[in-house]
């Protein structure tokens, strides 16, 4: 990729978490670790691999993305917000009462998100139905979804990984957010999901193992997703929870704890600084 | 029962028949099973157009989940399994991928109620209205004949929206005839009388017929109502019946807490208190045994609906 398209894409990641850091302010709760841990992967989708236009939601021909970590709903309603599907404005009333941005992503509420989740382990079933229907009807859209590391844990991964390589689910992506970490601490000990790349391959999938916050990295993972045939495609991206914000970086802790004002303010400070602001500076 | 003149029949076959005819006419209808096509009649589309079928194995709650997806596509899915796991199994799939969404599903559970015979408790579903019902968006429908049936899927692939469709597995009387309207939130008098109202769903509703007979030779007129939509409910018709007979019995292959009895109760007891008799499962699990010896046993009888009646006509006197 060139180097321009990877400021470009940093950028937009840094912005995607300012948004996170200043919703959940706002919001006084919510989830920021899983959502910074997401957002270069979001950035990478919604900014340069993802067939989509925002000006219409429901284009029957559009790349679909399931965050089935729905939890981490700031990343994508950064995103969508920064690509266009409702105003940036919206973002500030996330979880308040009457507003569109639910605390988990409410597709009848939202434009943009594909399907409601919050439960997890429910996105990558949906998907297998979109990838499906794409297959029956001869389209060449494709399905991303998102899940987290706990989120494996959940039995019905299982079943749609199976049924995913049993369909040839080759137009369907799933994206492991692997940061290490869940709600009650590491996931090796809270429930060892590893080892994962053995596991996904079991069950008939492509494993791809990635630096999730690497751009060059997530798009040649996304693009030899594109490529393979026959298969359905896992990229495991190994990722830092809470990762753009020091003091929430690899911190469990911060995994559903929204910061205080103060919190908020240093954490804004950080990702309004530094090297990839100075370079896209440069650039204009 | 016994009569050679009544036709009987499944509402699982008329189910799967209806369903791979309407195939024909409706491209973007698919259908998912898991692993028990031939139980549930599904087979007969699958073998018909086996590219929009989909058997996803023992794994309902993918089966939910990527019937989900399909609707979300375009398609007009039907998913089906026995009745305990397309709503117990899958609850949570069916919360937060159909109903909170409103996506345009139609789970088509068979093998509903004590009806399922000799596999016995664990395949006797029992409580499913009551789950289905509990969940916004959804609308719970019971056929009450093979007639009805194939007017519900005639309906379900129209209507967009969540449904769930509860099934049998054992032949049971066809007692509408095949000019008969199925109209989603509305029942159907199929007797009218002025003692006491009998309401009744699925399967029971045949039975409840027999049971006015008997009322019939007593002196005691019976009004016969098939409240095949549970989900919405007919508030109207059962207020109108209710304020002319005074009293009503409840009748269902379920049981008593969650269906159609505690539906009719909601309405009654907010709008028009009177008597009410439930004919149901007593919260109690089935067992194994032949159908008619378990509706014998767990008290939904012919006799049993009968003595629910005139307990109603003796209550009302006090």
């Amino acid at each position: 990729m060139l180097e321009t398209e990877k400021i470009f894409l940093e950028e937009k990641a840094r912005i995607i978490r300012k948004h996170i850091i200043s919703m959940l302010g706002e919001a006084g709760s919510g989830h920021p670790g899983g959502s910074l841990s997401a957002a270069d992967i979001v950035a990478a989708l919604f900014f340069h691999h993802m067939n989509i236009d925002p000006a219409r939601p429901h284009w029957e021909h559009r790349d679909r993305f399931i965050l089935s970590k729905g939890h981490a709903a700031p990343v994508l309603y950064a995103a969508l917000a920064e690509a266009g599907f409702f105003d940036t404005k919206e973002l500030k009333y996330l979880r308040k009462t009457g507003h569109m941005l639910q605390g988990h992503p409410d597709m009848k509420s939202t434009p943009g998100v594909e399907i409601s989740t919050g439960s997890l382990g429910q996105g990558l079933a949906v998907g297998n139905g979109m990838a499906l229907a794409a297959k029956l009807d001869g389209r060449d859209y494709r399905v991303f979804v998102l899940m987290g590391d706990g989120e494996i844990q959940e039995g019905m991964i299982w079943e749609a990984a199976m049924a995913a390589a049993h369909y040839k689910l080759d137009n369907l992506v799933g994206i492991l957010d692997y940061n290490g970490l869940q709600i009650d601490g590491p996931i090796t000990q809270v429930m060892n999901p590893e080892p994962i790349v053995d596991k996904w391959k079991a069950f008939g999938w492509h494993v791809i193992v990635i630096d999730g916050h690497d751009f060059e990295e997530i798009i040649s993972a996304l693009e030899q997703a594109d490529r393979i045939e026959g298969k359905p495609t896992l990229i495991l991206a190994k990722t830092i929870k809470g990762k753009g914000v020091s003091f929430m970086e690899n911190q469990v802790d911060w995994h559903g704890k929204a910061p205080s004002k103060e919190e908020m303010e240093l954490a804004l400070k950080e990702l309004s600084q530094g090297e990839v602001l100075e370079r896209w500076e440069t650039l204009k | 029962m016994g009569n050679p003149e009544i036709k009987m029949k499944a509402t699982r076959d008329a189910y799967g028949e209806k369903l791979a005819e309407l195939g024909e006419k409706y491209e973007d209808i698919v259908v998912l099973d898991a692993d028990l096509a031939k139980s549930t009649k599904t087979i007969l589309f699958g073998k018909k157009f086996p590219k929009r079928f989909f058997d996803m194995g023992i794994a309902e709650q993918n089966m939910v989940g990527t019937a989900a997806g399909l609707a979300l596509s375009g398609k007009i899915p039907f998913a089906s399994t026995f009745a305990v796991f397309a709503t117990g199994r899958v609850y949570d799939q069916l919360r937060m991928s159909v109903c909170y969404p409103k996506v345009n599903v139609k789970i088509a559970a068979t093998h509903s109620g004590l009806t399922v015979g000799e596999d016995g408790a664990s395949h006797q579903a029992l409580e499913d209205i009551a789950l289905a019902r509990a969940l916004p968006n959804m609308t719970v429908v019971v056929p009450c004949d093979a007639v009805e049936t194939e007017k519900v899927v005639e309906f379900a692939v129209e209507y967009v929206g969540p449904m769930y469709i509860r099934l049998g597995r054992s032949k049971v009387p066809v007692i509408l005839d095949p000019g008969y309207k199925f109209r989603l939130g509305k029942g159907v008098v199929l007797r009218e009388g002025k003692d006491v109202s009998i309401i009744a769903t699925g399967i029971m509703v045949a039975k409840s017929l027999e049971a006015a007979e008997v009322l019939a030779q007593k002196g005691i007129d019976a009004e016969v109502i098939n409240m095949s939509s549970i989900k919405p409910l007919d508030k109207e018709l059962i207020l109108e019946s209710a304020s002319k007979t005074g009293g009503v019995v409840t009748v269902e292959e379920h049981s008593i807490i969650g269906g159609l009895g505690s539906a009719v109760c909601e309405v009654l007891s907010e709008n028009l208190p009177v008597p009410v008799e439930r004919v149901g499962v007593k919260d109690v699990f089935g067992e194994s045994g032949s159908a008619e010896e378990l509706l014998e046993k767990y008290g939904l009888s012919i006799n049993d609906i009968a003595a629910a009646a005139e307990r109603i006509i003796l209550r009302r006197q006090k």
